[in-house]
């Protein structure tokens, strides 16, 4: 297949700690618009995935492309700009701000230290912190400090805080751990929303979660890919049920 | 244009705030104090540069230097090396072995003025350095530390070991500044004897006006994004950097905001007393002017202002007549507000002002009234 076909194109990645291989030789292609849920055991080295792909952990080798952009090399924040937000493990989130300045200071104008000091709030700005807002059920609490957020509200927050840069890939890190089953229906329905037009790499655990969403999941088990495919392939394979789903 | 004049004031009670402080400063103590008194405000007013640095730095941007006293040293020496050349004429230091040169240099042994002196030959390029020098420094510790991520208590540590080792080499190196003595027997700028009344007048208000203004700066860049990304840095750097911001650029900025706003008070003290020493570089000075944001309010410009002065009030009381116990009682005063205000004297005032405010003692006033009528019926 063509690469360009793929938004992300990840091959060979290899990141050792002292000699441990967190994630060894991987190859993962997520396409356009695609949903991708990445499942398995404790230690599998999902986290360390996410953390490549932003930057967070630099590569011992291999090549992570995004868009035909080689991320590995980049900084932090220059891999953001090219289009890839990241929602952390445990809610990371301004607690001292309010939920409205939360999703404004994200807002990808102003990034400098000059454009920031000079930036203005325009209507536009005050419109996206609206829609986002409403899109993350946040409406009613836009002026509450975020400290006082529930847990599941916290989630959604950073989530809204990453739309209000609308990267093409959005990763996100459990995001409906401590979730009640209603948040966690809600936020089905708002993941299932916001990969209309950008492609989502999700880890979780919840496996009713995880079939309500997934296009495509992957099973990773010791740093490599032990299955990839459909959630029903993945559900019926041997290997998969051996080390992850259990009998 | 409206904006950014609500910008530099914040706001209606923000303006109202800077308003009473600008009248306590330019009208009030000038009325009620004597020169001596007043002269001794000016001092304290020159420390909370370094106050209202430290409420920008550490109070937001939650970067605790505590080496601030560099640059206000840094600052004041820049000042009193151009009043000191000034002061070492070759006719007024004609008795020296070289003519000319400053009177520490000639009893060093020292025949010429050394390269880095010739600047301050010039009024402009003095005044340039004085904000340039510092802000230099700052740069390149914050080149130094930020981009290599050292932050907390490291970055407070490595900042109070490089004032200390300033401080030394200032001491050590007595030829080419003054040594534990300072810069002293500083006279004129440009010919205008700062030692007279009317002199001492013109600067004491000279210096407030800059205070206030170095204020409305800090306002300005608080109440920008700038200003709230400091705030997203101080609760989560993470994900501020991985929101697309570089962090490390963001903290340089401040801290050099920082360094350049405590030289301006650096500079002003050693205009106002008449020199400058290592007394005013090393760690010692550099922890009391975090003591003076504490206590005032970490996060509030005018509060740190007010911090500053009562606590120095406190300094010159207290010193005159019990001068051993005053250090005991700066550290108790430390720790109480540590444990019970951490939001210093503006934590306290926003608690209960409310509740001296006039509506409200109007409301309670009216509810007294009606129980008082009610009964009565």
């Amino acid at each position: 297949m063509n690469p360009t076909e793929f938004i992300l194109t990840i091959e060979d990645l290899t990141v050792s700690f002292d000699g441990f291989k967190a994630v060894d030789n991987l190859n993962l292609y997520i396409e356009n618009n695609e949903l991708r849920v990445v499942i398995g055991p404790n230690g599998a080295g999902k986290t360390t995935l996410l953390d490549l792909i932003c930057g967070k952990t630099k590569a011992t080798s291999g090549s992570i492309k995004f868009k035909n952009t080689e991320l590995t090399r980049l900084a932090e924040h220059q891999i953001v700009r090219t289009g890839v937000g990241r929602k952390f493990q445990t809610p990371s989130i301004y607690e001292n701000l309010t939920v409205y300045q939360n999703l404004e200071v994200s807002y990808p104008e102003g990034r400098s230290v000059l454009g920031s000091l000079f930036f203005n709030t325009t209507h536009a700005v005050q419109a996206r912190v609206h829609s986002i807002a409403e899109e993350i059920f946040l409406i009613e609490q836009l002026n509450l400090q975020a400290a006082l957020l529930s847990h599941g509200q916290k989630q959604w927050l950073e989530i809204g805080m990453l739309l209000m840069q609308d990267p093409e890939l959005l990763m996100l890190d459990e995001p409906v751990a401590g979730m009640s089953a209603k948040e966690r229906d809600l936020t089905a329905d708002l993941l299932n929303r916001i990969c209309k037009n950008r492609s989502v790499l999700v880890i979780e655990h919840d496996m009713e979660f995880v079939k309500k969403i997934a296009h495509k999941v992957t099973v990773l088990h010791q740093g490599k890919i032990l299955a990839e495919g459909s959630m029903e392939k993945i559900q019926s394979n041997e290997t998969v049920i051996d080390v992850y789903l259990g009998h | 244009m409206n904006a950014l004049s609500e910008k530099l004031l914040g706001g209606k009670q923000g303006a109202i705030h800077l308003a009473i402080l600008a009248v306590l400063l330019l009208v009030i103590l000038p009325l009620c104090l004597d020169l001596f008194r007043l002269g001794l405000v000016g001092k304290y007013v020159t420390y909370a540069f370094v106050a209202i640095s430290l409420v920008l730095l550490w109070g937001n941007g939650g970067v605790l230097s505590l080496g601030q006293g560099m640059f206000f040293g840094l600052g004041g020496y820049c000042m009193a090396m151009f009043l000191k050349l000034e002061a070492s004429d070759p006719i007024s230091t004609k008795i020296q072995t070289t003519p000319g040169i400053p009177d520490f240099m000639d009893w060093n042994q020292i025949v010429a003025l050394p390269w880095f002196w010739e600047p301050f030959k010039s009024l402009p390029l003095t005044l340039l350095l004085v904000l340039g020098v510092p802000v230099l420094l700052a740069f390149i510790i914050g080149m130094a530390m930020f981009t290599r991520r050292v932050g907390g208590v490291y970055f407070s540590i490595i900042t109070q070991a490089i004032a200390l080792i300033l401080s030394i080499l200032i001491v050590g190196q007595q030829g080419y500044t003054g040594g534990v003595n300072g810069i002293t027997d500083l006279k004129t700028l440009s010919g205008w004897d700062i030692r007279t009344d009317s002199a001492k007048y013109w600067l004491y208000f000279v210096n407030a006006s800059l205070l206030i203004l170095c204020i409305m700066l800090s306002r300005f860049i608080l109440t920008s994004k700038f200003g709230m990304l400091l705030l997203a840095m101080r609760d989560k750097e993470e994900r501020v950097r991985f929101s697309g911001y570089d962090v490390a650029s963001f903290k340089i900025f401040i801290f050099c905001v920082a360094a350049m706003i405590s030289a301006v008070g650096g500079a002003m003290f050693t205009l106002q007393i008449g020199f400058m020493s290592p007394s005013f570089v090393g760690i010692v000075p550099s922890i009391e002017m975090v003591i003076f944001a504490a206590v005032g309010g970490r996060m509030s410009l005018i509060g740190a202002v007010y911090g500053t002065l009562l606590v120095n009030f406190g300094k010159t009381m207290f010193s005159e007549t019990y001068p051993e116990l005053w250090l005991f009682l700066m550290g108790g005063l430390f720790i109480a507000v540590v444990m019970f205000f951490p939001e210093g004297l503006a934590g306290l005032y926003e608690k209960y002002a409310p509740y001296f405010s006039i509506t409200s003692l109007h409301t309670r006033w009216l509810k007294k009234v009606q129980k008082v009528s009610g009964e009565s019926q």
